[in-house]
């Protein structure tokens, strides 16, 4: 529980900061201004929601139940439509029941050991850098924790994972590229069975959902794995480009269809981007986000709270 | 690759198709499903809704001539808005006429830059410029080793400056080397960088100063969302790009931030760039990409394609076979190898007019050409050439050698032999009028 109790708040609301001024700040300019609820306020929240990723279909879904909530309450004052609105928000980021890896107890993982972490996403959503990232929260939270360089494809992955691991001082399992990406992983569990690693942290190469056969290789990857811990992996974790838009939605679909993917990591928030794809991933795929990267260095990586991401937003 | 807003736009005309004239209340419906397409495909809220107002003004009191559907009428207005809002032309590359092409490429993290760059590096190569490429992302680790690789890939030399971690010193210094040793071209790859990071716009503003580029180009990922508005007009603010470069197109992604950025900046789309492979690279053209987003398919970019993959002397021969009815598995074999070089099935069928919607969900799977190759190639000679001779016991000896079953075998011969009778039938008299009466067909 190491790092969740070290949970750089300040960060995150920076790192936030743009997109909360970005959407509420307009939110609060649409309903401000105005005492009673109307339809033109709620299309202006419409186009705010829209901005932000959200998606017309779950903006639509969203502003529907606010105003249905909002019906039978007298008081639709700003602050009111507002924490109505966050709270049918925060719902949805609430709704999925798949358990938070960032929550992860020491007891669990010592069940496990070695607990394996997969990671996949498309090509520059920042995979390596969220690895980069983990290893060293779960090293500075006292556990054993080796990296599979899985990634054989994209030139010099190897190289820079080296680099992320160096920082973190974590070990690296890799091969020559071109190596089948199921035998790097393979080797690195049987190592880290050997070693009684408490944590493995399995690197992928970036890859589009649209290519049959490498999510196919994805599935011979749990495959492969599995021969090795029967368990694995116990988390597989698909990191999304937080600037995406709605085709976010159709990779988490797709990369569903070969391989479970229990938690969601969403990546660049510290820019102008929104991230609200996460809304509609979380309600129709019941895949939770486990973390959130909001800055370049090893603590912007931060676990997510859906009542903080919310709140921060309207702060 | 765009084939769900094609979807889309087909399933909302369809509500207008067969009514007399456009009127305010019967375009009221498409005018929404067209609005929900071009937001569900990542087009900018006001872009979206500057793009409607667009279209029905255009549209509203049209006659439907009785030559045409009201469908036809809307999508030729949409596709023209839709071809005019992304640049209503092409856009080339310039270049220095009297001394070194400086191309400076710039944008977020993980947008594709340094595997662009590799990209357009091997395009300019081929177009017999002497290139260099200049590793300036001096804070992701391993980017400069990654380019290094890929440079090594394509033959082109990489200029780097390992201890530095001064990008415009390393820019400026490629310069220089380029200057003494001959190359006309550089082009420069720049770190990842957000548009909201003052000290490094601030960089990237350094270099262009320092390096004077003939082309700065802005190299954004296809799959972005409402934000790309923001980033795109934040680093144009900053640089002044001269165009832009879409990435990853082989994903599904709708690509509605092509619209939403040529939109905001008005500079050209200049290049769309697909896949990992470091010739799938192509020019943007908005005509072709409106007509692809209706669902029209992309001959022209088929037909170059293929221009520059088919050794036009094997074309020939193959030609002269195919009129001599000596259409043989050794040219099957050729001809599979010829479409290999041109990319993936499925984003070649992508391309044709009306197949585009059709293959969404149909699995085309490019392991059965290798399927077809292995088979082929274990085949004697003497076998390719006369398929008659194929026995029982070849087919057998075909299957176990190249590990597939004795039906697959089966199934290939009996497949070559229906092609080879339907080449006869195109070769007689009935034949070649069909093919004439094709020729004269015109493709609404």
């Amino acid at each position: 529980m190491g790092f969740l109790n070290n949970i750089n708040f300040k960060r995150l609301k920076e790192g936030l900061t743009k997109t909360r001024k970005k959407i509420f700040d307009n939110i609060s300019e649409a309903v401000s201004g105005k005492a009673v609820l109307d339809e033109t306020v709620l299309d202006e929240i419409e186009e705010i929601l829209i901005s932000g990723d959200i998606g017309l279909e779950t903006s639509t879904k969203i502003i529907e139940t606010t105003r249905n909530q909002l019906k039978n309450i007298n008081d639709r004052t700003y602050e009111n439509i507002i924490s109505n609105l966050k709270l049918v928000m925060k719902n949805i980021l609430l709704s999925s029941s798949n358990p938070d890896i960032s929550n992860i107890s020491k007891d669990k993982i010592a069940k496990y050991a070695p607990y394996v972490i997969l990671v996949v996403g498309v090509n520059g959503a920042g995979k390596t850098t969220t690895i980069g990232k983990l290893a060293n929260k779960f090293k500075l939270d006292g556990y054993s924790v080796l990296i599979g360089s899985a990634d054989t494809f994209r030139a010099a992955a190897n190289e820079q994972l080296d680099i992320w691991a160096k920082r973190a001082n974590v070990q690296v399992i890799k091969r020559n590229p071109g190596a089948d990406p199921s035998s790097v992983a393979y080797e690195t569990l049987s190592y880290a069975k050997t070693n009684k690693i408490d944590i493995v942290i399995i690197d992928t190469a970036g890859r589009l959902h649209t290519k049959q056969n490498l999510m196919q290789e994805l599935e011979k990857i749990k495959k492969v794995i599995k021969k090795v811990v029967i368990h694995a992996p116990n988390e597989t974790l698909l990191v999304v480009d937080g600037n995406t838009g709605q085709n976010a939605i159709i990779q988490a679909r797709e990369f569903t269809k070969f391989i479970e993917i229990t938690g969601l990591v969403v990546t660049k928030l510290d820019g102008s981007a929104k991230g609200g794809v996460i809304f509609q991933i979380c309600s129709e795929l019941n895949i939770p986000v486990n973390f959130i990267c909001v800055g370049e260095t090893m603590e912007d990586l931060q676990s997510f709270i859906p009542e903080l991401y919310v709140n921060a937003l309207f702060n | 690759m765009l084939e769900d807003l094609t979807l889309k736009l087909d399933k909302a005309l369809k509500k207008i198709t067969g009514q007399g004239r456009i009127s305010e209340q019967n375009i009221a419906d498409s005018l929404r499903e067209i609005r929900r397409v071009l937001l569900d495909a990542d087009v900018n809220y006001k872009v979206a809704k500057q793009f409607i107002e667009d279209v029905k003004s255009r549209a509203l009191g049209k006659e439907v001539l009785a030559s045409v559907t009201p469908g036809q009428l809307i999508t030729k207005i949409i596709y023209d808005e839709l071809a005019l809002l992304m640049g209503g032309r092409n856009a080339e590359l310039s270049f220095n006429p009297s001394g070194i092409t400086v191309i400076l490429l710039v944008g977020l993290q993980g947008s594709g830059k340094t595997t662009f760059s590799a990209k357009l590096a091997k395009y300019l190569a081929l177009k017999k410029r002497n290139v260099l490429l200049t590793a300036a992302d001096v804070y992701r680790p391993a980017a400069v080793d990654q380019l290094k690789t890929l440079g090594s890939q394509i033959g082109v030399p990489v200029f780097s400056a390992e201890e530095s971690k001064d990008a415009i010193k390393i820019s400026a210094d490629s310069i220089a080397y380029a200057r003494e040793n001959g190359f006309n071209t550089v082009i420069i790859d720049t770190a990842g960088r957000l548009h909201v990071d003052e000290n490094l716009m601030d960089e990237i503003k350094a270099i262009k100063e320092k390096v004077k580029p003939t082309e700065i180009l802005f190299v954004v990922d296809s799959m972005t969302g409402q934000d790309a508005v923001n980033s795109a007009k934040a680093f144009h603010d900053s640089v002044d790009f001269d165009g832009v470069v879409l990435t990853k197109l082989d994903g599904d992604t709708r690509g509605g931030c092509a619209l939403s950025i040529k939109a905001v900046v008005n500079e050209p789309i200049k290049f769309v760039s697909m896949g990992e492979k470091p010739d799938s690279i192509e020019l943007f053209h908005p005509e072709r990409m409106a007509a692809r987003i209706l669902g029209k398919g992309d001959v022209v970019s088929l037909v170059e394609k293929a221009q520059q993959q088919i050794d036009s002397r094997e074309a020939e021969d193959l030609e002269k076979k195919l009129l001599e009815n000596k259409f043989d598995f050794d040219d099957f074999l050729k001809q599979i190898k010829m479409l290999k070089k041109m990319g993936s099935l499925k984003s070649l069928l992508g391309m044709i007019p009306g197949l585009g919607t059709k293959l969404k969900d149909s699995d085309i799977d490019d392991k059965q050409m290798i399927k077809v190759e292995s088979i082929i190639q274990s085949m004697t000679i003497k076998e390719r050439q006369n398929p008659k001779i194929l026995n029982g016991s070849r087919r057998k000896r075909i299957a176990r050698g190249s590990g597939n079953s004795i039906q697959d075998v089966n199934r290939l011969i009996k497949q070559f032999a229906e092609m080879q009778k339907m080449i006869k039938m195109f070769n007689s008299k009935s034949g070649k009028k069909m093919m004439n009466n094709y020729k004269n067909l015109r493709i609404n």
